[in-house]
Formats: structure tokens, C-alpha cells, sequence
């Protein structure tokens, strides 16, 4: 049975299916497991922060610190690598609780001074983007053994596509996220807290506790989509990723997420990256595109989405009024 | 056997003393309660009493500044609404309830799902979830998104939840409020049935009916002090309602009742709406309303009572016919033409389309007469203070603080703040949409009072109530509805509340198709 709520999720779902067909008919190379493999690849650290952010969102909140996050872990992760000569897992692990306490540090900061999560993420990207303008202002390379072994790692699927190491941590960091959202008892309380914050408390949601866990949440997942991205670009650098936490809450309203939270899905988020991917890679086959045709097209997308959800819920709350009717 | 005797002589939930302050204004002072197993027990008094304040101490919502409460006869000591539900105190409130986009099954275990190696067991949830509903008689789809049913089965599924969770005491506040009487019977059974468990059950109504009907004992709080406890058998209404009040009764709703003064043809009607309608809100219908009259409006939830309310306001703009005042034609296609025309509208939902709850009671009083002279004329600050003075005088406005935010009064204070707000416009027509719901005797009296003063000074008001008996007793005429068109119009001796009943129900010589 769809519930009325998931129909964002199976519209996206179709609209994917439909376009990635016209693409195919136009440039059938585009079927090719080379092209779906480097899609999943480029998209691993985009894919990895929208998933903190759909939790984020699906609470009712918003992670505006998202990009400046995933910014500060690569420069801090190459210089700690680069200059340091400390070994990666050591650096992807400070960073990792760097990241996490960071964002333990601003669902606090929501929950318990009541401030808007819009502003106290503000704020936070200003000050994670500040910092990694401190660790360093310029691009920072790095090689290491360990690193390029990372690299080296992937499946390879018939047709020449691979499977890198980075496209796996986002499809593990997905498939967790689903499980966790589904089925566990925080990922209810998530639901529980985005549907209403008061009915919520009053049902003994431990409210505080959640709000803080989603935001060390996404967090962590912007901490590791930072270590992707570094080792994807095999470099740091701090005035990278400007605005990713946009392409992120692109992917999940577009996904069929709520901005209003309570209802959304991981898996469409997924779909969301997946599509976003997709119009990049038309573009580049194209080829006289310009990129920015990207951004239009998500930004129309967005608008359509918006639009349905708005649609959808007038519908249903219309079809409750009728029916109310009829049992009067 | 001993054990038993020992927990007989203790009540299953003892509050001793409870005291209770916000900024520095106490709201309980040294209240006592009792609450037996298998008993229903309601807890009565005015707006502002201190009812919803000592429900919050029990549930854990709030701290309490003093006193003890004893469960079982051990002192417990609830800080959160989740360990008051541990401990056996269940609470459904009246307007947060349970959470819409949620499954049914999903509410009833939220915090609770049963897990199997971690992860939450859906196929034991819905199982669980469908033989837990049929205790109740619900044979409902329990994966359905809770937003598709209707409130008196969300409710329901909110005792249900509540019962399963705690088990012990079962708090409800004001459950009845938005039922119709055949929910009300359904919720009832239930609550028998819970009391004949052995569940303690806590019940705060202003219905004095139900309370009659289902309650063993009443507790009766006034201004933040208890007046009493006793067994309803032995009580009678008047010297039930006298306690509430603490005053002589002299102006009971049903005093008024006595022969409604009939409006005749006299006065040329004023304002007149004509083949007035919308498409899918409400069936064409005339309405001619006079100076100093009161119209009521009578029908069933959901019969098109606010949709009219709405269309005559300008909220929801007309499609067909014509509004006329004093002979000349007008256009009310929006709220603001109908403030131009000198009209008024008290909403329905108070908290919601009503109070602006951060703002002080003066500028909530103030927002419609500036809505009306337009935001370039300022109303001074020494004009709105006057004005909140006077009308907080007048209407019996309590605390007497202009400077207060209003959301800090309680819904009967918020009500009169709600209508000096549109009778500082000087109305000609003020619409009233149950402009007593929620509200408690004492209250309720003084705006029947108010409405009656209103239109011998020769405003217009349409009312719209689901309470026949304040229809009867203030309109001069009533409009009924049914199924969103006009089916009959009462006055004279026609106008009683059979006569209302029986006109809903499309008997007797109505036009009702």
C-alpha cells in the first residue's frame, strides 16, 4: 500500500526512472556500469552528508553548517596527514570527533537555550568554515601509502565499472541510515519530534536527548563525508564545498522529505542524489551544456517538489474533511 | 492476605499539600486529591482554578514548589512525563494528542516497540497493536497514517495507549470537548469498562451532564485552592455549581431561558446577505439580520456553522449573491471590507485564529480598532492603556494586568480579551463562533450576560454554538444547518431546543430534501 505521504518518494522514484531512460536513448554509453560506477563515486560525500541531513530535516530542523563541516575535516585531515606525518586512521578518527562534537555542541545549543536550528547552524558554519581557514588557507596535497591503498580498493562490475572504496562507505552509510530511521526506537523519535515537538515531549519522546543525537548525527556524517571528500580530491582545502549543505537539502526535499520534518524517507534521498548525478553526467555527455544547467534543473525540481507535497497535503486533508462529512 | 488489606487502605494516587507558583503568582496553594482505584473521579472548577496546573504536577509536566504525592502509598516523585508514565500515570490531553503523521500502531508503542535483536519488530507491533484496539472495539487498520481518522477515534486510540502504558491512573482532560453525543456514549463504555479493571480515572470536564452521568467523586478547585471533595450521589447540581462559583447563583445560563424576547417585524432589517453562497462551503442561502438582534446558528460538526461564519466575515469570498447594509449594496470579499463595514468575528479556535499570545492583553485588545484605522494612524500607547483599562474593568477581565502576556490567561480571560477587542471597533454585527466552548460556568454566564447587554444597546451578533440550550436562551432566532445548506429557521415558541433538534434531523414540516 502507498501511503499518501511516501507518494513524493515514488514520484521522484519515477521521474529518475523516466529521465535516466530519455538519457539512455540519447547516449546509450550512458547505461554502461563505467558511468554508474564514477555517478556513485563523485556523488559519495554529497550522498553521505544528505543523509545526516535528512535526519536532520525529518526532525524539523535544519544543518546549515553541513559544507563548512565537510571543508574543515579535509584541511584538518591533510594538514594532520600532510604536515604532521600522523597516520590517516588516526586522523580520520580525531576528526571524526572533532565533527561529532561539534554537532553534539549545537543540538545542545537548540534544545537547551531554545535557539532556531537555522541560526545556531549559522552560526556553526561560520565558525567551522573560520577554523579551517585557521588550520590553512591553501590547498593542501597529500600522499600516503595507506591512502593510496584506499584508493586502489574497489570492485570491479562487468562492463569496466568499479565500485570504488568511497562509493561503498556511501552505500553502507545509506543502508544504515535506513535501518536506523526505520527501525530503531531513535529513528521513531525523530519521526515522533519533526510530526510534533509538544505531543511528542508530552508522549515521553526523551526530546533533548534526540535532538542532540541528530545533530552529533549529522555531524559525524558531515565529519565523514569531509574524509571522502578529501581523499576523493587527494587533497584539502578550505574554501572548498561552499553551499554543499544546499545540494544536500536539495537532495532530500527533492527526495520527498518535508522541510516541515515528520515525513521523508532515507531511500528517497538516495533517489535525490541519484538524480542529481544524473543531470551532471547528461551534461557532460552532452558536452556544449554549460554546468550551471545543473542548477536550474534542481532548482525547477525543487519547485515542482514543493509544489506536489503542498498538492498532496491539501488533498489528503480534504479527502479527512470529506470523509468527517460523511460520518456527521 | 495481609498485603491486600494494606493496599485497600491506601488510595491509589494521594496528593497532600500541593503548592505550586509561576512568577511569583501561585496558581495551587496547599491542594489536597484523592484518587481511589476503579473510580472516576472528576476534578471541576472554573477557568483558572488550578485543575489543568494540578493535572501537570501529577503528570510530571510540572515540578511542584511543595507538597507530596503517594502512589500506592509510596512517595513518588514524577519529574517527567515519561517516568510518570512509568510509573502508572497516563494523561490524554485534550489538543495535543497523539502524533498525525504517524501509523496508528506506530503511536500506540512509540518509546515502547517491542525489538527483536535491536531493531523494532513491526509484524509483533501491528499484532499487538490490532488486539489492543479491539479491547476498545476499534477494528481499525492499524498501518493507517493516524491523521485519517476522526478525533473521536484518535482519542480512543489515545486511552488505549495511555492504559497500556501506565495501567494505573488514567488522567483525561476534557475529552468530551470536541465529541457529539453518540462519541461520548462510545467513550463512556469505554470508561466503564476501564473503572470495572480497576483503573483510577481522573476526568476534567465542564460538562456538568457527564460529570453527573459518569462520576463517582468531584473534586472542586477555585482560584488555586481546594473547595472540596465529595461523592456525586449525595450532591446535588445546584450546591455542585455553587461550590464551583463560590457565589449565590443568580444568573445560571437557564435563567435566561425564560421566554426569549421575540423581535418583531418592527426594525427593518439592517444587514442583508441574499442568495448568499459559495460552491462546496455552503449552499445559497438569505439571512437578514436587524439592529439589536441575535441570530443563532444550530447544526452537527461539519454542517457548514463556521463555513457561514466565514462567508459573512469575507474569510471565504462568495460566489453568488449580494450583501447589503442599510439599503446599499457592498462588496465583503476579505476580512479587512468586512472591519470597514463595522464588523466583528471571534473565531472558533481561540489559540490558534483568535489571540496573538506573546503580545500583551492591551495591544490584543487594541489590534482590531488599529486593523480598522489602518496601520499609518497609530493608536497612542496612553489611548490603548485607557482603553485596555476600561474594557478589562467592564468584561471582569482576570489578572486585571493590561501588561500580561495573554497567552498567561486562562481560555475564559482569553475569550473576553478576544471580544473587547471587537467591541472597541463599536460593531455593527459581531459574529461569535462558540464563544463559550472551553469555557467554564462562571465565564460562560457573563458573556451570555455581555451578549445581551450587546444587543439592547442595538449591536447585531450572530451566534454559532453546538450548546442548544445558549442558543435558545440568547438568539431571537435560529438558523439551522444541515448538510452545508440553510434547512430551517426557529423563533417564537418554535424556538426550543427540540425544535432545533428535530430541524437537524430533517423532521417535521422543514424543507430538508
Amino acid at each position: 500500500m502507498i501511503h499518501a505521504r511516501n507518494l513524493p518518494f515514488v514520484t521522484t522514484l519515477a521521474i529518475f526512472v523516466i529521465a535516466y531512460g530519455l538519457c539512455v536513448l540519447q547516449f546509450p554509453n550512458m547505461l554502461s556500469t563505467r558511468v554508474i560506477g564514477n555517478l556513485l563515486t563523485d556523488n559519495a560525500f554529497l550522498g553521505i552528508a544528505a543523509v545526516g541531513m535528512t535526519f536532520v530535516i525529518l526532525s524539523g530542523g535544519i544543518d546549515l553548517s553541513v559544507g563548512s563541516v565537510i571543508a574543515f575535516t579535509s584541511v584538518f585531515v591533510a594538514v594532520m596527514i600532510g604536515s604532521f606525518g600522523v597516520h590517516p586512521l588516526t586522523a580520520f578518527l580525531a576528526a571524526l570527533v572533532i565533527s561529532t562534537l561539534f554537532g553534539c555542541l549545537m543540538g545542545a545549543m537548540i534544545r537547551y537555550l531554545l535557539i532556531p536550528p537555522f541560526v545556531v547552524t549559522l552560526a556553526g558554519m561560520f565558525l567551522a568554515r573560520g577554523a579551517a581557514y585557521l588550520v590553512s588557507t591553501q590547498s593542501v596535497p597529500i600522499t600516503h601509502e595507506f591512502i593510496d591503498t584506499m584508493l586502489g580498493f574497489y570492485i570491479r562490475f562487468p562492463g569496466g565499472g568499479r565500485l570504488t572504496l568511497l562509493a561503498m562507505v556511501m552505500l553502507v552509510v545509506f543502508a544504515v541510515g535506513i535501518v536506523v530511521a526505520s527501525r530503531t526506537r531513535f529513528g521513531a523519535n525523530v519521526y515522533a519530534i519533526g510530526g510534533n515537538i509538544q505531543s511528542a515531549e508530552l508522549m515521553g519522546v526523551p526530546v533533548g536527548a534526540t535532538t542532540i543525537r541528530i545533530y552529533a548525527l549529522s555531524g559525524f556524517l558531515s565529519g565523514l563525508a569531509g574524509i571522502v571528500y578529501t581523499l576523493y580530491t587527494s587533497s584539502g582545502y578550505s574554501l572548498a564545498t561552499v553551499g554543499v549543505e544546499l545540494d544536500a537539502i536539495a537532495a532530500v526535499v527533492i527526495g520527498g522529505t518535508l522541510l516541515t520534518g515528520g515525513v521523508g524517507l532515507i531511500a528517497g534521498t538516495f533517489v535525490g542524489i541519484l538524480l542529481q548525478g544524473l543531470i551532471q553526467t547528461y551534461i557532460v555527455f552532452d558536452g556544449t551544456l554549460s554546468s550551471w544547467w545543473t542548477k536550474i534543473v534542481i532548482g525547477i525540481l525543487l519547485f515542482v517538489f514543493i509544489v506536489l507535497q503542498r498538492t498532496i497535503i491539501w488533498y489528503s486533508d480534504r479527502r479527512l474533511a470529506v470523509r468527517q462529512l460523511k460520518e456527521v | 492476605m495481609r498485603d491486600e488489606d494494606m493496599s485497600v487502605q491506601h488510595a491509589l494516587l494521594e496528593a497532600r499539600g500541593i503548592g505550586k507558583s509561576f512568577f511569583g503568582i501561585p496558581a495551587l496553594d496547599e491542594v489536597d486529591f484523592t484518587l481511589q482505584g476503579g473510580e472516576i473521579h472528576a476534578l471541576l472548577g472554573e477557568n483558572g482554578a488550578g485543575k489543568s496546573t494540578l493535572i501537570k504536577i501529577l503528570t510530571g509536566v510540572y515540578r511542584r514548589d511543595r507538597g507530596t504525592i503517594y502512589l500506592h502509598g509510596n512517595e513518588v516523585s514524577p519529574d517527567s512525563v515519561a517516568e510518570a508514565q512509568t510509573l502508572g500515570i497516563g494523561t490524554v490531553y485534550q489538543e495535543v494528542n497523539l502524533l498525525e503523521n504517524l501509523t496508528v500502531a506506530e503511536n500506540l508503542f512509540l518509546g515502547r516497540q517491542p525489538r527483536r535483536f535491536g531493531m523494532i519488530d513491526r509484524r509483533t507491533m501491528r499484532d499487538r497493536s490490532k488486539t489492543l484496539l479491539q479491547r476498545y472495539g476499534l477494528n481499525i487498520d492499524v498501518d493507517a497514517l493516524l491523521s485519517s481518522f476522526s478525533v473521536a477515534i484518535r482519542q480512543l486510540i489515545a486511552i488505549a495507549r495511555a492504559v497500556d502504558l501506565s495501567g494505573k491512573v488514567l488522567v483525561l482532560d476534557e475529552p468530551t470537548a470536541s465529541l457529539d453525543a453518540h462519541e461520548v456514549k462510545g467513550l463512556f463504555t469505554v470508561l466503564r469498562q476501564l473503572r470495572e479493571e480497576g483503573v483510577g480515572i481522573v476526568i476534567i470536564t465542564h460538562f456538568l451532564d457527564q460529570v453527573y452521568e459518569i462520576a463517582d467523586r468531584v473534586t472542586v478547585l477555585r482560584n488555586g485552592r481546594l473547595v472540596g471533595s465529595r461523592t456525586i450521589s449525595e450532591l446535588p447540581r445546584l450546591d455542585l455549581i455553587s461550590m464551583m462559583l463560590g457565589r449565590e447563583l443568580q444568573h445560571i445560563t437557564r435563567d435566561h431561558q425564560a421566554e426569549p424576547e421575540t423581535v418583531d417585524d418592527r426594525g427593518a432589517p439592517s444587514i442583508q446577505f441574499q442568495n448568499y453562497g459559495k460552491k462546496g462551503s455552503v449552499a445559497p442561502f438569505d439571512l437578514d439580520i436587524r439592529p439589536g438582534e441575535v441570530v443563532g446558528i444550530a447544526g452537527l460538526l461539519g454542517s457548514g456553522r463556521s463555513e457561514t461564519a466565514f462567508l459573512l466575515f469575507g474569510i471565504d469570498r462568495a460566489d453568488s449573491g449580494t450583501a447589503t447594509i442599510d439599503g446599499e449594496q457592498v462588496a465583503i470579499t476579505s476580512p479587512e471590507a468586512a472591519i470597514a463595514n463595522r464588523f466583528g468575528f471571534c473565531p472558533e479556535e481561540r489559540k490558534t485564529d483568535g489571540i496573538v499570545g506573546d503580545l500583551s492583553v492591551a495591544d490584543n485588545i487594541a489590534l482590531a480598532l488599529q486593523a480598522q484605522r489602518g496601520w499609518m494612524r497609530l493608536i497612542s500607547s496612553s489611548h490603548k492603556r485607557e482603553l485596555a483599562d476600561s474594557f478589562i474593568k467592564s468584561l471582569d477581565i482576570r489578572p486585571a494586568d493590561r501588561e500580561r502576556p495573554i497567552k498567561f490567561l486562562s481560555g475564559g480571560n482569553q475569550q473576553k480579551a478576544i471580544l473587547a477587542r471587537w467591541l472597541v471597533t463599536e460593531p455593527r454585527l459581531l459574529i461569535l463562533d462558540e464563544p463559550t466552548r472551553g469555557i467554564d460556568i462562571g465565564a460562560h454566564a457573563e458573556i451570555l450576560k455581555m451578549i445581551e447587554r450587546l444587543c439592547s444597546e442595538g449591536m447585531s451578533l450572530v451566534v454559532i454554538s453546538s450548546e442548544l440550550e445558549e442558543l435558545t436562551a440568547v438568539a431571537h432566532r435560529v438558523i439551522v444547518l444541515s448538510d452545508r445548506r440553510h434547512v430551517a429557521e426557529l423563533s417564537g415558541r418554535q424556538l426550543t431546543t427540540d425544535g432545533i433538534i428535530r430541524a437537524i434531523a430533517g423532521t417535521g414540516e422543514t424543507e430538508a430534501a
